[in-house]
């Protein structure tokens, strides 16, 4: 109970620093409407079936605007030093890993949610299914679940702009290509259950990188 | 309270701490002083937890730091260079925020009671960032203490404060202290060791090179004993020789 109680503590702490600048959200949205127009005219001049490239469309504007809120998501506790004030507190540093997650995906899923109607309009499809809610849900927490542990890694870096993408895009890699391929299938009306190897693939990868990450994120932030 | 025992810390090649040994009472108040680069800051973010020893050995309260440091987290309160408060979050919230991770019962009344501890109850509701240093030092003596902790770590909270606030910040850590708890402080100011502590710890090239209680002595006799040890690059030898 107190682990639940201390990880919500970090969620709360982060959405209403969020919520008072909405410095990153609105900075994510801005980020992925661009994105969209961007790909949506460049497709316009040469590609014939658009509803072919707009599942690989979709997830490459959800990492690159995951990656915006995964690099600020530790970078925001190194101000003040307070990822020492963190560490401090009696609690296994796990607490810190989900807390920290659990923002990330809050902050993640939003710009989706709102994205999604856009990018339906945009490329004239219907992105609206429960089936793909599912799907986005899934690469979602694939997204978080790595991100999370590499912004850690990449907080103390130099480089840590750079880094974050660096480390993390060959990893979420599978997570891209698994969610495009189910997205895909289910836009050209394919059921579910044929693309279940898919969904399988990614329900695997998030349970494998929240054990890992549960496991060493005391040895990321340790001193 | 703190027994340190052949405590060395080093990073690679380079020694911060060399075979530290210091004992510390419950309730006594302890002034490390001496130059930048002396291991102040490592000493105290070892006895935070924040960093390892390389080898010796440190208990607190009878605990092993490194085999319990869950449990001295608890009875350990650490107030650094920066303030580890978040600006975007008002004073009140910071509180709340870091009693919830202490499981502190009845946060309410103790996030009151502390603010007006601190003097910042007129600015509860400002966010963090819009506080003055001074202002913000005290929010993060409050934040420290918050836990009611045993032992508290204090890392040069006189930086960057001025005379008021410097003013402010020492009625305060004498009404922390009062209420018998063990403070630890690092600091360059000597003048401000010695108005605060029953204990001055000399410390200089990763090094206690002395260590006398403060009640006897002026302000300028500290500075002498200092300089003879930490200034001029006099041997320890020299030093103490001069010293006698």
């Amino acid at each position: 109970m107190a682990f639940l109680n201390k990880t919500l503590a970090i969620v709360w702490k982060d959405v209403v620093a969020e919520l008072r600048t909405r410095e990153m959200l609105s900075s994510m949205l801005v980020f992925s409407l661009l994105v969209t127009v961007i790909f949506s005219f460049s497709f316009d001049l040469r590609v014939e079936n658009i509803a072919q490239v707009a599942p690989g469309v979709l997830w490459v504007t959800f990492a690159f605007a995951s990656t915006l809120e995964l690099n600020r998501a530790l970078a925001l506790e190194m101000e003040n030093d307070c990822l020492d004030g963190l560490i401090l507190a009696p609690m296994d540093r796990s607490v810190i890993y989900f807390g920290k997650m659990l923002g990330n995906l809050i902050f993640i899923s939003a710009i989706e949610a709102l994205m999604l109607p856009i990018f339906s309009v945009v490329f004239d499809l219907n992105l609206l299914q429960p089936s793909l809610l599912l799907v986005v849900f899934l690469g979602t927490i694939g997204f978080a679940a790595v991100g999370t542990l590499l912004s850690a890694m990449a907080v103390n870096t130099r480089a840590r702009e750079v880094m974050l993408p660096v480390l993390l895009f060959p990893i979420i890699l599978p997570v891209v290509i698994s969610a495009a391929k189910v997205t895909g299938g289910i836009l050209d009306g394919v059921p579910l259950s044929e693309l279940a190897r898919w969904v399988q693939f990614l329900v695997a990868f998030d349970v494998i990188f929240l054990v890992v990450s549960y496991m060493t994120f005391d040895f990321v932030v340790q001193g | 309270m703190i027994q340190i025992e052949g405590l060395v810390k080093s990073f690679g090649h380079t020694f911060a701490l060399h075979e530290i040994n210091l004992d510390v009472a419950e309730g006594q108040f302890l002034a490390i002083v001496g130059p930048n680069g002396a291991g102040k800051t490592t000493l105290l973010r070892i006895l935070a937890t924040l960093l390892r020893p390389t080898s010796g050995h440190v208990n607190i309260d009878g605990l092993d730091l490194v085999s319990h440091s869950g449990e001295i987290r608890r009875r350990i309160g650490f107030v650094s260079h920066q303030s580890l408060t978040y600006g975007r979050l008002t004073v009140e919230e910071n509180l709340r925020f870091y009693g919830r991770l202490y499981d502190v019962a009845e946060l309410e009344e103790r996030v009151d009671s502390l603010l007006r501890v601190v003097g910042l109850d007129a600015r509860r509701q400002d966010p963090a960032r819009t506080l003055s240093r001074g202002m913000q030092q005290r929010l993060s003596i409050a934040r420290a203490i918050v836990h009611q902790p045993s032992l508290l770590l204090l890392d040069e909270p006189y930086t960057g404060l001025d005379q008021q606030a410097a003013e402010m910040l020492r009625t305060l850590l004498q009404t922390v202290n009062a209420e018998s708890r063990t403070v630890v402080m690092t600091t360059h100011n000597l003048q401000r060791a010695l108005e605060l502590c029953d204990t001055v710890a000399i410390l200089s090239s990763g090094r206690v090179v002395h260590e006398t209680e403060s009640e006897p002595l002026s302000a300028d006799r500290l500075r002498e004993i200092y300089w003879a040890y930490v200034g001029n690059g006099m041997t320890r030898e020299h030093a103490e020789t001069w010293h006698s």
